[in-house]
């Protein structure tokens, strides 16, 4: 069955996409998602904060202990090494060898901070054999001072000028805590971002009530995020020129022909393949295929099909939406107050 | 033009020795050790010598080793050097003769260093130098850093020239680490001085089957003698073909020099007769006198010591000169006068006895700047005056106050010679802050302007943690020959608030001298914090009083404790010595240069903290009158013993130079334990006991690597007269009802190291980032203070009662190792400490020279100490490759002490009169505390009945009664020794079969002298000399000492498992033979914060690269398998280990592929070891060596 895809230009032979996450953290990694067969893999985030962090960590350590004690002026010996410590040579080299071992896209991640790192940066994985870069404008919440147009500027900002600095295609994962989401992802797709991913995942702190202490929250998603992508992805389906990617919440074959039926380009997934090995991704899709031959449908007609009429007033179609979900739930649960 | 750059001469020596050899064997040693890192550094990155090839520079196990591989080198025909200084020189004495017989083309490059005798010293004299005049080398000396440069460049042709061996040496610390404006020849210049034919003819005279010939026979009494003449006529032609070499050089380089110079009245009468960098002082005040007060003075500057150039002296030195005082910066003692004074008198003797010279002058010995005791204009005056008396003194000292033999020179201390045109600045500041490295700079930006010379030297004191620096520094538009401190400043930096409270910082403040404080204080608030002496000094000598808190400035930039940018622009903008925008921009500059390589975020915090400088700098006005009641602080209670209250202090307050020879002791002995005498303060943060919280399992006083944290129980009813704010908890152990227990930080003492944070298992219920032990500003020290000496009025716990074989049992001993200077969480000393707490009062420590010998002995205060009973641990250090000898020696001296006092016990049996104690004595197993303590009391008993026993069996036994109690005999010392230079002398030791304990305090590198690798250093871990990453395994000691099968070995990382170091220790000292521990060492010669050390150690020991074990002979004596494996399999990997330190990081950022290749072999090897050891651990006893002594 022909499942290729088009992705911000790149050909893929099919929409499931391994997206950034820990599986793609070493070559054998990136390898055995591409031998389960899915269409590209996207690698684990390099973070320019945490590069710099750790330049700054290496300089200062070595120079810590030096010019206190007669015998020893220094610790270390002068070895030149590049001003970005370890992190981005571990990072570029592994993008090298990734790209070098499989045969479908490998589209780097970059998680920024400065706009000039972003820039350095995106144009080095570039050069080192990304098809695509994927941009992880991820600003640190819970800073009540910056105003939100402040951080829709940025985003454009770092937008265009990676835009302008590498020939290969460039997304953009944006978070979904923007005022008003799809007049950003319009904005973005003006700016000329390839593809858009929907949606980065707010990583929030837990808290443990019996040792009193508030742990990381880095969990899993699950099957219910994929419900607010899943409805912008359908809004905004034939209203951008970027590709539409859909990210959280697939865990069954089901949730892929959800987001393709809502529009999405490709679907990404990370937790179903941290659950269960990255042959979960052939699972995904003969799913998708069974599913298809069962409707008798192509991929092609498939995508978009109950995505948002083009014409159909947006906010009626939300509320159409909320309205039956009620409808739903009173059918379900009883009678709601 | 040639290069003008601001060097030390170590660099300056070292640039033309690298470019004109094709080998460097080297080993590290203080003050020369810069000279072969830079070459190590340069090889590694691939810089060629002159004809184009990049030198190979390889280090070796010793300077012995080094100069054996030079000797062989040699041989084969490459041009060698090396560097080195002091027992370094030593040790290549052999070989140096070696050399010399065979008329071989070399040149060592020395940093010429005091000798360990009385004491060791780093710093700079000629006694080194003047102990290897006998070999057969010439010796060719500079005197500054450009001199340490050409002098270079001269010895490598001369070396060639004449077919002799050179020992170029400068002065240790004064010249090698000096920084001076200089100009550096270029490789055209060093070719054009050093013909290619000479080189061949060098490799020419190499071994080669091509052309074979036998070199080093064995000679009769027929030819041995004769041969030896042969060489003469080769030194005959020293002097002119030297003359030849200064010629060409001068042709090149335009600086001219001679084996002899004089300099001075061409009429003088008074001549002084130097080496080294006392030249320097000497000159400009022979001309000042002679301007100022028609002195006819004069000085000989000998450059070439050997051959002793006796017709150029002859021809130098004035016939009109009648008094004569040659200065030797040495001291021979016995000899009837020091080495350079005997050469001149026998070449003035010998002229004037064959009428050479009509008159035979007066000529005096003088000794001065040893261990870079200063040497000053007005000492040269006070020589120069004493020439003038009637009758000289014949032989003297300067520079000291020698008030036993009376040698020394008075000397007017206000006599002075500062240029005005120069500006000179001093600077107080901290090891961590950073001072150091800013006036370096500012240094290199001063003097990088072509009107503008400037100079820099920097006095470290010898604590590794909290150290205090001192920056010399003058700037000025002439050259600037001033090798002394400066005596007077136009600027005083002061960089901590606290070491105004300690040290007179005015001390060398002159009228309208400028003043910068770095202050926490508001500028108007300041005056009113300030010690009254510092008020009544910036009154009387109207000082321009300047401030800014740079601590909140650097905090605010995000820089922590690195205020040294700020002060530095703070200076610059005060000062005046550039315009304010051209200064900023020049320091901006060179923050860039230096940082941007490896880290813009450094970058631009600097520039934001330099541009935020200026805003925060006050001018203070100075009222007219005093208010501060404040003295400074006293350096040590008035509860100290005498010495501590008048030497000790001396030296800790800065004034050991005022100390007389008759203060000090004659042959190197010391009291023990004043450490505690000296109250440092280094840390504003501190332990903080919780005692609610607390299990008192003594895991935090276990690690504390500063003794800082000390545990008692007592009865409750003792705490009815505790000082408010004394903490105490119940004792929470079984069998003593109504006991308190009290965890005590000695809150002065602390460095805030945070290992006790780390160790601690609790946290209190709600608080997940706290523990039962936090670190907390010091708030109100005085009562603090006050807990401390209540606690230590409370007895201390019986240690016959005490569980010595768990952690929580030896937090009750009392550590007779305590305050040291150690690095603020010092992985070595917990070690120490534990020794000293569990074997101490029995305990005689041998310690290699390093720095456990630092921080273990480095004068003025010392942490070894003693007990109530007035017992603890007996330290000595040798020397750094004789510690296991020095051990075993000290061991067989207390065997010999020990069968001695047995058999005068049975021999005097009816005088003592008490067959039971004389029985008991003989017999008593002394294993456990509790048979030590019978022991000690029956000797104490012995002793009493001994009273008024007649005859010499009775003396003899009264002065080895003490080693009827067992005695323990440490051999302590660092990887640099056990695995290196030591490393033979462990290994015999080892073989030895005798009762001593070795203990390796492995950090895996040559810490003390910066970091240099040593034969512990782990595949792949960047280390000075290792610059690529090690290339090669680290030695497995403890496998290589099993083999013997007599001696007990473990390894140990107190981090991951103290119990396990615990029992190693007592197993160790327990058995009758010989021990090796191998203890792992966290150290700051690591890279990352060593607050996380005992996580690493920990790291270490779960990834396999440390794997815990036991080995015990006598295990395998009663038939079980000796081999015992104490750490779980390794489930860490070794990179896991690795990634958060700097020696491994380094390289994965330089070179990731190599990173790789080497992590990986690093972690193939782990893999097969484990295997090794498992299988080990399996065996049957009958497997391993047995312990031949006991079949």
């Amino acid at each position: 069955m022909d499942l290729t895809t088009n992705y911000m230009g790149l050909r893929l032979r099919n929409p499931l996409v391994a997206s950034a996450g820990p599986l793609s953290q070493t070559v054998n990694g990136v390898r055995a998602l591409a031998d389960a067969g899915v269409g590209a893999v996207v690698m684990y985030s390099l973070f320019e904060e945490q590069m710099r962090r750790e330049a700054e960590k290496m300089a200062e350590l070595e120079e810590a202990h030096e010019d206190s004690f007669p015998e020893a002026l220094s610790y270390f010996p002068n070895v030149p090494y590049s001003s970005d410590g370890t992190a981005v040579t571990s990072y570029l080299r592994l993008v090298e060898s990734a790209a070098d071992a499989i045969d479908v896209p490998l589209i780097a991640s970059l998680n920024g901070a400065t706009l000039g790192g972003w820039v350095k940066n995106a144009s080095r994985l570039a050069d080192a054999g990304a098809s695509a870069i994927e941009l992880n404008i991820y600003l640190v919440p819970g800073d009540v001072t910056v105003t939100g147009s402040e951080v829709e500027h940025r985003h454009i900002e770092i937008l265009q000028a990676v835009r302008e600095s590498v020939s290969v295609p460039v997304a953009v994962k944006m978070s979904p805590y923007f005022s008003s989401v799809g007049n950003m992802c319009v904005a973005l797709d003006h700016a000329g971002a390839d593809g858009l991913v929907l949606f980065n995942r707010f990583l929030q702190p837990d808290i443990d009530i019996d040792r009193l202490e508030v742990t990381p929250g880095v969990t899993l998603s699950s099957r219910d995020d994929a419900r607010l992508p899943r409805t912008w992805i359908a809004v905004l389906r034939g209203k951008v020129k970027a590709s539409l990617a859909a990210s959280s919440g697939v865990e069954t074959p089901s949730d892929v022909v959800k987001y393709l039926l809502a529009g999405a380009d490709i679907v990404m997934t990370t937790s179903s393949l941290v659950r269960h090995g990255a042959p979960h991704a052939g699972k995904l899709l003969e799913g998708l295929e069974a599913w298809l031959t069962r409707k008798e449908l192509t991929l092609e007609r498939a995508r978009g099909m109950l995505a948002v009429p083009r014409d159909a007033d947006p906010a009626g179609y939300a509320r159409t939406g909320y309205v039956s979900a009620l409808e739903k739930a009173k059918s379900t649960y009883g009678a709601l107050r | 033009m040639s290069e003008r750059l601001i060097i030390d001469g170590n660099e300056a020596a070292a640039d033309v020795a690298f470019r004109l050899s094709e080998l460097c064997s080297i080993y590290p040693i203080t003050p020369s050790s810069t000279m072969a890192e830079l070459a190590d550094e340069w090889s590694a990155h691939g810089r060629p010598n002159v004809w184009g090839q990049v030198p190979t520079v390889i280090q070796l196990q010793s300077e012995g080793g080094a100069a054996g591989t030079m000797h062989g080198a040699l041989q084969g025909g490459a041009l060698s050097t090396t560097f080195t200084a002091s027992q370094g020189l030593l040790l290549m004495i052999p070989n140096m003769y070696k050399i010399a017989g065979e008329l071989t083309s070399t040149v060592f490059h020395v940093a010429a260093r005091s000798l360990a005798t009385q004491g060791l010293s780093i710093f700079g004299d000629h006694q080194d130098v003047m102990a290897v005049r006998q070999t057969g080398f010439c010796l060719l000396n500079s005197a500054s850093v450009q001199e340490a440069h050409d002098m270079a460049a001269v010895a490598h042709l001369a070396t060639l020239r004449t077919r002799l061996p050179f020992v170029h040496f400068f002065d240790g610390f004064r010249t090698s680490h000096e920084l001076n404006t200089m100009h550096r020849l270029s490789d055209d210049q060093l070719r054009e001085l050093v013909p290619r034919e000479l080189v061949l003819e060098h490799r020419a005279r190499a071994l080669s089957p091509a052309n074979p010939f036998i070199r080093g026979t064995a000679q009769n009494p027929d030819t041995y003698f004769q041969s030896r003449e042969t060489v003469n006529s080769f030194y005959d032609r020293v002097p002119a073909l030297l003359q030849d070499v200064f010629d060409e050089f001068a042709a090149i380089s335009g600086r001219t020099y001679s084996a002899v110079e004089y300099h001075g009245d061409p009429l003088a009468e008074r001549v002084l007769v130097v080496m080294g960098s006392g030249i320097e002082t000497i000159v400009p005040v022979v001309e000042h006198l002679n301007a100022t007060a028609d002195a006819r003075t004069g000085v000989l500057f000998i450059r070439l010591y050997r051959p002793f150039p006796v017709e150029s002296l002859l021809a130098a030195l004035p016939a009109s000169a009648n008094r004569i005082a040659v200065l030797d910066r040495t001291k021979e003692p016995g000899s009837g006068g020091e080495p350079l004074f005997l050469d001149v008198t026998s070449a003035l003797g010998e002229a004037y006895a064959s009428g050479r010279r009509a008159t035979m002058p007066h000529v005096s010995g003088g000794r001065y700047g040893l261990s870079s005791k200063e040497f000053t204009p007005a000492m040269v005056k006070a020589i120069v005056d004493e020439l003038a008396r009637p009758v000289p003194k014949p032989r003297f000292t300067v520079g000291i106050n020698d008030d036993v033999t009376h040698l020394s020179l008075d000397v007017d201390a206000s006599f002075d010679l500062n240029d005005p045109e120069t500006l000179r600045a001093v600077f107080y500041g901290l090891g961590s802050d950073g001072t150091v490295g800013a006036n370096k700079n500012t240094i290199k930006i001063l003097g990088s302007g072509e009107d503008m010379f400037a100079q820099g030297y920097f006095v470290y004191d010898s604590k590794k943690s909290g150290s205090r620096t001192v920056s010399h520094l003058r700037f000025g538009p002439n050259p600037i020959r001033a090798p002394y401190l400066v005596n007077k400043a136009n600027f005083i930096g002061c960089h901590h608030w606290s070491i105004l409270e300690q040290v007179d910082i005015l001390e060398l403040a002159q009228p309208g001298t400028t003043l910068l404080l770095n202050s926490p204080h508001a500028p108007e608030e300041l005056w009113g914090q300030l010690p009254r002496p510092v008020q009544d000094r910036i009154i009387e000598l109207g000082i321009d009083l300047y401030c800014i808190d740079a601590s909140a400035v650097a905090r605010a930039a995000g820089l922590g404790s690195r205020t040294n940018t700020i002060l530095q622009t703070c200076f610059f903008a005060i000062s005046g010595v550039l315009p304010r925008d051209v200064a900023i921009e020049k320091v901006k500059t060179s923050i860039t240069k230096t940082y941007a390589r490896k880290s813009m975020e450094i970058v631009r915090k600097n520039h934001e903290a330099v541009d935020a400088s200026l805003s925060h700098l006050h001018r203070v006005e100075v009222p007219a009158t005093a208010t501060s009641s404040k003295l400074l602080a006293n350096p040590v209670p008035a509860s100290a013993p005498e010495f501590v209250r008048t030497v000790t202090a001396t030296m800790m307050s800065g004034h050991g130079d005022d100390l007389p020879v008759s203060a000090l002791p004659v042959d190197g002995t010391y009291p023990s334990g004043t450490t505690q005498y000296e109250k440092r303060n280094v840390s504003e943060i501190v332990a903080v006991w919780d005692p609610e919280a607390c299990i008192q399992c003594g895991n935090c006083s276990f690690v504390c690597p500063h003794s800082v944290l000390r545990a008692k129980h007592y009865p409750t009813a003792r705490l009815e007269d505790a000082p408010e704010g004394f903490l105490s908890a119940p004792l929470n152990s079984a069998g003593l009802p109504d006991s308190r227990y009290t965890l005590q930080v000695y809150v002065e003492d602390c460095t805030g190291c945070g290992l006790c944070v780390e160790a601690c298992p609790v946290k209190p219920i709600g608080q997940p980032s706290r523990r039962a032990i936090n670190l907390e500003p010091v708030v109100e020290r005085e009562k603090e203070k006050a807990a401390v000496t209540y606690f230590e009025e409370l007895p201390q716990n019986n240690r016959a009662r005490l569980d010595f074989g768990t952690v929580r049992g030896t937090q009750y001993l009392q550590p007779l190792f305590e305050f040291s200077g150690a690095c603020a969480g010092c992985g070595e000393t917990p070690y120490l400490k534990l020794l000293s707490q569990l074997f101490g009062d029995r305990t005689t420590v041998a310690n290699a020279t390093g720095c456990s010998s630092i921080y273990g002995g480095n004068l003025p205060t010392t942490p070894w100490a003693k007990n109530a009973a007035g017992r603890g641990p007996a330290w000595s250090n040798s020397l750094f490759e004789d510690n296991a000898e020095f051990g075993l020696g000290l061991r067989l001296a207390a065997d010999l002490h020990e069968d001695l006092a047995r058999a005068r016990l049975q021999e005097l049996r009816t005088e003592i009169g008490d067959d039971e104690l004389v029985d008991a004595l003989l017999a008593a197993p002394q294993r456990h505390e509790s048979d030590l303590l019978l022991q000690s009391e029956r000797v104490k008993l012995l002793l009493e009945k001994l009273e008024g026993v007649p005859g010499h069996r009775a003396t003899d036994l009264r002065s080895v009664a003490d080693h009827l109690l067992r005695r323990s005999v440490w051999i302590v010392g660092g990887d640099g020794w056990a695995y290196d230079i030591g490393s033979s002398g462990v290994d015999h030791v080892l073989a030895s079969g005798r009762n001593v304990n070795i203990l390796v305090l492995d950090t895996e590198v040559y810490s003390n002298t910066g970091g240099q690798s040593s034969k512990s250093t782990p595949l792949g871990a960047v280390a000075k000399f290792a610059t690529a990453g090690k290339q090669t395994n680290k030695k497995d000691m403890a496998m290589q000492a099993m083999a013997y099968g007599s001696v007990y070995v473990a390894r140990v990382a107190m981090g991951a498992d103290p119990q396990q170091t615990l029992k190693a220790f007592r197993e160790a000292e327990a058995f009758d033979g010989p021990s090796l521990i191998i203890a792992y060492s966290h150290c700051i010669a690591h890279g990352y914060d060593i607050r996380k050390g005992l996580e690493q150690q920990y790291k270490a020991v779960h990834s396999g690269h440390w794997p815990l074990m036991r080995y015990n002979p006598v295990i395998r004596e009663a038939g079980g398998n000796p081999f015992l494996l104490d750490s779980p399999r390794p489930r860490l990997t070794l990179r896991e280990y690795q990634d958060r330190e700097l020696r491994y990081k380094v390289l994965r950022a330089a070179n990731p592929e190599e990173a790789d290749r080497l992590v990986g072999l690093a972690q193939a090897a782990v893999n097969r070891r484990w295997g090794e050891y498992e299988e080990l651990a399996m065996r049957g006893a009958e497997h391993f060596a047995a312990d031949t002594r006991s079949q």
